[in-house]
C-alpha cells in the first residue's frame, strides 16, 4: 500500500462525503455520491481487496446511484438542507 | 513516548474512519430531508466496512519486509503453477506474502445488504412522498399533527 496515495484517496474521500451532504440539489448529491463509491472502489483495489473494489464499483457505484437518481425523478430535486 | 498527535498521525487512516463515521452518523441526525438521511446511511455503512476491510491488509509486517526478495501483502489469488502444487503441497503456499481475505469475503456481503438496505427505504421514500407531497421530515411531521391537512 502506498501511503501517498492513501492518504490523497482518504482525504479526497471526507471531501466527497461533505460535498454529497451540504449540497442542496438531490440530483447534484447522488451524482456526488457516485463520485463517493467510486473513490471507496479505488481505495479497497490499493487494499489488495479487488473482489470488494469490484463489488463497490458494480453495486455501490452503480446500482445505489442509479436507485438514488431514479427516486430522485420521481419525486423532487429540491431539498432544505 | 510518543505524544498523543504522533499517535493520531502515525494512525492516519483510522482517523480518517472515525470522521466519516462521525460524518454520517451527524447526518442522519441533523438532516431533515429523507434522502439525505439515507446518504448518511450509506457513508456511515461503508465506513465500518473500509475499517474491516483495513484490518486484512498485509504490510509485510517487520520481519518479513525484503525476506526472500519477493513482495508482501499480495492480492490473496494463487499465482499461476502453484494451484496446483497447493493441492499436494499445501505448505509452499506462505499466508503472510498474502492480505488476509476473511474480512474481504465477510465485507461482501455487508455492501450487498447496505445496497438492498438503501433499496428497499428509497422505495418507502417515494410511497411517502406518494402521500404527503414532500420529503422534509418536519413537514411530514406537521402533516401527521394536523390530520385535518392531510385531505389526501
Amino acid at each position: 500500500m502506498i501511503w501517498q496515495f492513501d492518504t490523497l484517496l482518504l482525504v479526497l474521500l471526507i471531501v466527497a462525503a461533505v460535498i454529497s451532504l451540504r449540497i442542496k440539489d438531490l440530483l447534484a448529491a447522488s451524482v456526488v455520491f457516485g463520485i463517493y463509491s467510486f473513490l471507496m472502489c479505488l481505495l479497497w483495489a490499493v487494499m489488495a481487496a479487488v473482489d470488494v473494489a469490484f463489488t463497490e464499483a458494480a453495486v455501490g457505484a452503480g446500482v445505489s446511484t442509479l436507485f438514488m437518481i431514479a427516486t430522485v425523478y420521481q419525486t423532487t430535486r429540491r431539498s432544505s438542507d | 513516548m510518543p505524544t498523543p498527535f504522533q499517535i493520531l498521525l502515525h494512525n492516519f487512516n483510522y482517523v480518517c474512519y472515525v470522521v466519516l463515521l462521525m460524518i454520517g452518523l451527524h447526518a442522519m441526525i441533523t438532516k431533515r430531508n429523507l434522502i439525505k438521511k439515507l446518504i448518511g446511511m450509506s457513508v456511515f455503512s461503508t465506513a465500518i466496512i473500509l475499517f474491516y476491510v483495513s484490518i486484512g491488509v498485509n504490510n509485510g509486517g517487520d520481519m518479513l519486509a525484503g525476506h526472500d526478495g519477493r513482495p508482501v501483502g499480495n492480492i490473496p489469488v494463487l499465482e499461476h503453477g502453484i494451484g496446483h502444487d497447493a493441492i499436494t503441497h499445501p505448505e509452499t503456499i506462505d499466508p503472510r506474502r498474502y492480505a488476509n481475505p476473511l474480512p474481504h469475503v465477510l465485507m461482501l456481503t455487508a455492501i450487498v445488504v447496505g445496497v438492498a438496505t438503501l433499496g428497499v427505504a428509497l422505495a418507502i421514500t417515494q410511497r411517502v412522498f406518494q402521500d404527503y407531497g414532500t420529503l422534509e421530515e418536519d413537514e411530514i411531521l406537521a402533516q401527521l399533527n394536523n390530520p385535518q391537512e392531510n385531505d389526501d
